[in-house]
């Protein structure tokens, strides 16, 4: 049940025709995570999303892996804030009608 | 259908090189990517544009074509037969980000000219995922109380979701799959819908809690009794104690909203009592409150 969660890195990279070591870097750095079983590496689905949102930013945009770091928490805080403005907007409909 | 200038939209002008419009455009597309943009629908249109005057400007063929016809563009079908007719016919294979509309000028300008979709000029031979799609579905406060089933039209396709109860204004769920299809046996996008819950009733809600003001009599809040009143789950009976005071607030467990996705378990009902000092008094109302007043 387990393995149908996960994608193999190498799969990923060649369906994406990026370098394994990119995938490795990443992880290095803590942006995804990576996990091995019977030495083969593999990525979980719920991070599918971000590794190939991470793959755009690197091949198509050129954002190096440190400011693709800094974006990650920086989309983060957005979501939060997006979050709160969210909660506040209803809480605020309390007191009156916005639109 | 105007004519869009794509050498403006870039931010350079006619003698660019090749090395000058890819450097303009990921300046741009940096700027504007949907990905570092979550939720702006404007980023998301420039993002559609730039990559559009990319796929042209990138393309040897399709610029040469685009600055010899561009203002006059009507005219390039009539450049194509032409071509045609002459045996060098040349396909493209535009098929990369799937942002452009249909209906917008600028994917009716790029179709005139060029025919099918955008690209994204993408280097990569890759699989792509699809575009995601983002939908807005109106809810009554009502419906979203209960767990309830849809059927929608996305893309002329039906698709039957499940809301759960408990769904929060402006809250967003992911059906996964339902977006654009992907390109090159790419798995597709998925579709976001963002829920916008209408309340016409009498509760105020916050989270999973419900707010409702309730209008006691005087003889009620200074005698106390019973008293019915609504809430979402059907009529509650309350006892209202003697001598409640104005503004007096009490708490209904569980009588609120339901916990997203956590059956079984709800917020609370707060019922704030609004005491209505009687109007119109009697002559006889009027001698009995200051008899009752001189005691």
């Amino acid at each position: 049940m387990q393995a149908e969660k996960l994608v193999a890195v190498d799969i990923f990279c060649a369906n994406h025709n990026i370098d394994i070591s990119f995938v490795s870097s990443l992880k290095q750095i803590g942006l995804i995570e990576i996990t091995t079983i019977e030495e083969i590496s593999f990525i979980d689905l719920t991070q599918l999303e971000q590794l190939e949102k991470i793959v755009r930013f690197y091949y198509d945009l050129d954002i190096n892996l440190e400011g693709i770091e800094t974006i990650n928490h920086l989309l983060q805080r957005i979501k939060a804030l997006q979050d709160e403005n969210t909660l506040l907007r209803n809480r605020l409909r309390l007191y009156e009608i916005i639109d | 259908m105007n004519f869009v200038d794509y050498y403006k939209l870039l931010g350079i002008d006619k003698s660019a090189t090749t090395k000058d419009i890819k450097s303009a455009y990921r300046k741009l597309a940096r700027k504007y990517h949907p990905d570092l943009n979550p939720n702006d629908k404007n980023a998301k249109r420039n993002f559609q544009q730039i990559n559009e005057a990319n796929e042209v400007l990138s393309d040897p063929v399709k610029r040469k074509k685009y600055d010899q016809y561009g203002k006059d563009w009507e005219h390039s079908e009539q450049f194509e037969k032409q071509r045609q007719s002459q045996g060098q016919q040349t396909r493209s294979n535009s098929a990369g980000f799937s942002g452009a509309q249909s209906g917008e000028d600028f994917s009716d300008f790029f179709e005139a000219m060029f025919g099918g979709a955008t690209g994204a000029g993408r280097n990569r031979q890759i699989k792509y995922r699809g575009e995601d799609f983002n939908a807005e579905l109106h809810l009554d406060l009502i419906d979203a109380y209960k767990t309830q089933k849809q059927t929608l039209t996305v893309n002329g396709k039906k698709i039957r979701i499940t809301i759960p109860a408990g769904i929060e204004n402006g809250q967003t769920i992911k059906i996964a799959g339902h977006g654009g299809p992907g390109i090159n046996g790419g798995p597709a996008g998925d579709l976001f819908i963002t829920f916008s819950i209408a309340n016409h009733s009498l509760f105020k809600r916050l989270g999973d809690n419900l707010y409702a003001s309730i209008d006691l009599d005087l003889y009620t809040s200074v005698l106390g009794g019973d008293i019915t009143i609504d809430t979402l789950d059907g009529k509650v009976k309350l006892k209202v104690k003697p001598e409640t005071q104005n503004g007096t607030k009490i708490k209904l467990k569980d009588k609120g909203f339901p916990v997203y996705k956590n059956e079984g378990h709800y917020g609370d009902l707060y019922i704030t009592y609004t005491v209505k000092i009687p109007t119109n008094l009697t002559e006889q109302q009027r001698k009995l409150f200051i008899k009752l007043s001189e005691l």
